[in-house]
């Protein structure tokens, strides 16, 4: 491991302008790594708000009849807790990693809309902020994350708390779709060449599959949420049931969106495990292509399981066979992917890192939520469960064990690509057995929590039935997540100065992320590389590993020479010296390679057209919707008018 | 790995560019026609509207549902040129296409409003 | 020398791009990208319409007579065929206008391009003509967004048709615009090919529409 070299020197620039350094150099930047970073801290800082909500959650349930908050605000956080932490938390933490890793996976520059990306974090920011500033007007949505119509509309919620959260998510939409496009198009466009897409690493393999669930997953919940506004605010009949509506409309709707939804959530952080796995087991994935389909097929029967939500809802034998049957189905490539982690590490020279803790944990936790998934699938066993504690417990086992879990493993793995340091190992390990147990604690008596009858979404419970154990545990459990993550931020700010200096590769990688300086030059990639395997790097290091892996191998023995730019610590074949000396960091400038200009123009863009929701809520204030309209319009022209790069001279 | 062969059929040359197939159009031979036979069958639909014998009968509405679909599969082979274009293209409409009427008609089923009759 | 080491393909020598991994030009996956979102957009749009048909208690009904039985007021079947066949006609021609457009700037024969972008966007405001035409004589014959199911789906599918046919003619009046100003090279053509392809979707968009709401009783 080359831990031993002193932090790289932040490359060379001369700021010519003042969206080269400080806080604009944040605000006007297109650079994919830094708009990582920018959804990471925000993702992270949500993280924590939902957290609280959820503290507070448990400490209201820790006892039976307990008043520490009243049943209003109480709905009020179960519905924010939930809708941060999928919209504002994992998502985005995801899209962290898209944008992060993406482009050095496939030995990119940057994304194939750099601008574009730059608006999609903006936006996000923006419908974040709107989205929790209700709680600034004692306003906070209280219709639970799947807001149901017509409990939703204006006669039965007649506050602004609806309207925070319908608009919210329409906003938070408009940069997930934004994103979508963008990544799309840069899998499909800018890989290096040589980079197949059977050879494209697997995290960016379930990135592709993620972005398509989100371009088509996201239109619906558009198309009804747009349905409900319109209800609230200009009086349609969509959910009206006087006027002839189909109370089942909005299920419907929200949960053809909801189902895929659950995939973008997970789809990331299996591809992350999936990277995590293979190194600390020195073995390359058990069975790629598998992999790969896999996460294709669970994407496409995604769109075909919604109404296993909506057992409840009475929609017949016909219906209930059939999204039953659907259920079942999707549990097999889903199983088949924890089967090929499980032959990853079968036989491996395993190392328990930090990262890998968490990937093993993804792998037991995430199986256990599958489990009760099962269980649900079938409609007379749904019946006893559903809307009780044991649904609960099952998508916090996916969601918890599964997502965060993944993420988690991601962050430990990549944070010395992205700091240029190493996360410390044994605070880290605390972090992952205090998450880990916490997790537990809490989540698994809600299993019997639910079984025993105890409905979800109550404020408050009688004493007497039998739920008071079960609850004190898993508030117990919550505290200890608390203090895990407590490890977590301490860990992360603190490494931020003093963990151990990472160099190119801290853990032996195998994809061209590890090939490249911690942290990356603007420009990534020097030369292009030019890709002849799944695992780029093991040929060169570590042949042995890959001998089974496919390759053309007369284009191997090109490798050393054509694979990049920078010394990778050990072996090392620059073409030139200069630049690959191992303090060089060449500028771009320097290199002659033209990067996008930064710009403010999305920013701007995202704020107006933010602001134009903002101009809805407050009783559709035309003056302000209208300016802020004819801002974004003029913004948008004015981005897409101005070129990309710099003019040549 | 059986998987690994399609490597081959992406066909990069060194530059990472594959065959560009973007500048197969068609021509105006081809769009006067396609235009000619968009109207004619738009005539067709509205003309049997207005004969109420046939609307009555069960062919109405499968009639109209095939005609549009011709419309709207000759707009986009020809003008979207979708037909001359690259696969991928066709990839990444077709998919959302194909799911997106699955979902509507699965809605309609659940909705009742496509009852399989014995 | 640094500069040396680089693939000869990285330095965008004369403002050109590098070659993309597919050969395809980055805007048009994007837009294809988009339309295939917009199926799911418009499946939503057009599947609720379609569950609401039938459902409402009251009118006026798109092609059935209905009598108020408070004011005995009679509104026939609101849906006016003849005049939406026509912009029917004009929408479909605006396509043929589109590739039309397209070939110009491809030939480099500035002349034609901008005719017919013009007549492109001049056919879209046409068909945007019709659908105001449209929505206004149903407000005068009393059918509102807040009147019924029917009002309130057909106004929101129709309308947000309407709202891309808007988006789209104002792209076209930027190319053509442009087109005025400096003209339009060959090299861009791929810019005025990305524009018809959303153009003529939001065709086909069309052509489902006019068939399951108009003409389907
Ligand atoms: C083996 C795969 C899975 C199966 C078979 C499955 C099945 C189900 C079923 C049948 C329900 C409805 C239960 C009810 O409300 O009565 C449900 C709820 C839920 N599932 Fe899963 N699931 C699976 C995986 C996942 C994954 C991967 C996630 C997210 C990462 C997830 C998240 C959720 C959530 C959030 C709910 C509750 C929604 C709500 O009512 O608020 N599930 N699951
Ligand atoms: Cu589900």
């Amino acid at each position: 491991m080359a831990t031993t070299v002193s932090l790289p020197e932040t490359p060379h620039r001369e700021p010519t302008h003042k969206y080269e350094s400080g806080v604009w150099s944040w605000l006007a930047t297109t650079d994919h790594k830094r708009i990582g970073q920018l959804y990471l801290y925000t993702s992270l800082f949500w993280f924590i708000v939902g957290g609280i909500e959820a503290a507070i959650i448990r400490a209201q349930l820790y006892n039976p009849n307990s008043h520490l908050v009243t049943a209003q605000t109480y709905n009020e956080l179960f519905t924010m807790h939930g809708t941060t932490m999928i919209f504002l938390v994992i998502m985005p933490l995801s899209a962290a990693f898209f944008n992060f890793l993406i482009p050095l996976q496939i030995g990119a520059r940057d994304v194939a809309f750099p601008r574009l990306n730059a608006f999609s974090y903006w936006v996000f920011l923006f419908g974040g902020l709107f989205l929790n500033s209700s709680w600034f007007l004692h306003a906070a949505p209280n219709g639970g994350w799947f807001g149901y119509a017509p409990l939703t509309t204006r006669p039965f919620s007649p506050g602004l708390n609806i309207d925070f959260w319908v608009i919210g998510l329409q906003i938070l939409g408009i940069s997930s779709l934004a994103a979508g496009f963008n990544f799309i198009t840069t899998i499909i466009n800018m890989r290096a060449p040589g980079m197949h897409f059977m050879r494209m690493p697997i995290f960016s393999w379930m990135a592709f599959v993620t972005q398509f669930l989100i371009i088509l997953a996201f239109p619906i919940i558009t198309v009804a949420l747009t349905f409900l506004m319109l209800d609230r605010f200009f009086g349609t009949n969509f959910y009206e049931i006087q006027a002839g509506a189909d109370p089942l409309l909005w299920q419907h709707l929200f949960w053809l969106f909801g189902h895929p939804e659950v995939y973008i959530l997970i789809l990331p952080a299996f591809g992350l495990v999936s990277e995590v796995l293979p190194v600390f087991s020195r073995k390359p994935l058990f069975g790629y292509p598998v992999m790969v389909y896999s996460g294709i097929l669970i994407a496409t029967l995604g769109f075909g399981v919604w109404a296993h939500h909506m057992f409840a809802a009475g929609m017949g034998p016909i219906a209930d066979a059939f999204f039953s049957i659907t259920t079942m189905l999707i549990a097999i490539p889903t199983g088949v992917k924890i089967f090929n982690w499980l032959g990853t590490m079968w036989g491996g020279s395993l190392r328990f890192t930090t990262a890998m803790k968490f990937a093993i944990g993804l792998v037991a936790l995430f199986t256990i939520g599958g489990i009760s998934g099962v269980m649900h699938s079938s409609p007379p066993s749904d019946l006893q469960q559903t809307d009780s504690y044991f649904i609960v417990a099952h998508f916090h086992y996916v969601l918890f064990g599964g997502s965060m879990m993944g993420l988690f493993a991601g962050l430990y793995f990549y944070y010395p690509k992205i700091t240029g340091r190493l996360l410390n190992e044994k605070l880290g390990n605390w972090h992952f057995w205090l998450t880990a147990i916490g997790m537990n604690l809490t989540f698994f008596p809600m299993h019997f929590l639910g079984l025993d009858g105890m409905p979800r979404r109550i404020s408050s419970y009688d004493a007497g039935q039998g739920w008071e154990s079960n609850n004190h545990l898993a508030s117990y459990g919550a505290a200890l997540i608390v203090l895990g993550t407590i490890f977590f931020a301490y860990n992360w700010f603190t490494s931020l100065r003093r963990g151990a200096v990472a160099g190119n590769d801290p853990w032996g990688g195998a994809t061209l992320e590890w090939m490249i300086p911690s942290p990356p030059p603007d420009y990534n990639f020097a030369t292009i590389p030019k890709v002849t395997s799944r695992y780029p790097l093991w040929d060169r290091k570590s042949p042995e590993l890959t001998v089974n892996v496919p390759h053309d191998s007369q284009d191997e023995q090109k490798m050393d020479v054509k694979i990049g730019g920078q010394s990778t610590g050990t072996a090392s074949a620059p073409s030139d010296t200069k630049l690959n000396a191992p303090h060089a960091h060449p500028s771009a400038r320097q290199l002659g390679i033209m990067m996008p200009t930064p710009t403010t123009k999305p920013l701007i863009a995202a704020f107006a057209l933010g602001t134009v929701f903002v101009g809805l809520i407050m009783h559709k204030n035309l003056p302000i919707m209208l300016t802020a309209a004819a801002i974004f319009v003029f913004s948008l022209y004015n981005w897409l008018l101005t070129p990309l790069e710099p003019e040549h001279h | 790995m059986a998987a690994d062969q399609s490597h081959s059929t992406l066909s990069h040359d060194e530059k990472g560019n594959a065959s560009p197939h973007e500048h197969t159009h068609p021509d105006w031979g081809t769009y006067k026609w396609v235009a000619l036979i968009l109207t004619l069958i738009t005539a067709l639909e509205v003309w049997i509207y207005y004969i109420p014998s046939f609307t009555k009968t069960k062919l109405f509405v499968p009639t109209l549902l095939t005609l549009s679909a011709v419309k709207f599969a000759i707009v986009v082979m020809f003008y979207m040129h979708l037909k001359y274009d690259a696969k991928l293209f066709r990839a990444l409409f077709l998919g959302p296409l194909i799911l997106a009427g699955f979902t509507i008609v699965g809605l309609l089923f659940l909705f009742g409003h496509l009852v399989i009759r014995g | 020398m640094a500069t040396a080491a680089i693939d000869t393909h990285d330095a965008h020598a004369g403002g050109e791009h590098p070659p993309t991994s597919t050969g395809l030009n980055n805007t048009k996956v994007a837009i294809w990208a988009f339309i295939g979102s917009e199926c799911f957009f418009f499946a939503s749009l057009i599947s609720t319409y379609l569950i609401y048909r039938g459902r409402s208690p009251v009118g006026p009904f798109p092609h059935d007579t209905w009598k108020d039985p408070a004011t005995g007021h009679v509104f026939k079947g609101i849906l006016n065929i003849p005049i939406t066949s026509v912009s029917t006609f004009v929408l479909l021609m605006s396509s043929l206008a589109m590739v039309l457009a397209h070939s110009a700037v491809v030939r480099g024969d500035r002349k034609s391009s901008k005719i017919w972008l013009a007549a492109t966007a001049f056919l879209g405001a046409t068909f945007l003509g019709f659908q105001a035409y449209e929505f206004t004589s149903f407000v005068h014959e009393g059918l509102t967004i807040h009147t019924n199911l029917f009002g309130s789906s057909f106004f929101v599918l129709t309308g947000f048709h309407g709202a891309h046919v808007t988006a789209g003619v104002i792209w076209l009046l930027t190319l053509l615009s442009i087109d005025m100003k400096r003209g339009l090279t060959p090299d861009e053509a791929i810019n005025v090919d990305v524009c018809a392809l959303y153009w003529h979707f939001v065709d086909v968009v069309w052509i489902a529409i006019f068939t399951l709401v108009y003409l389907i009783k």
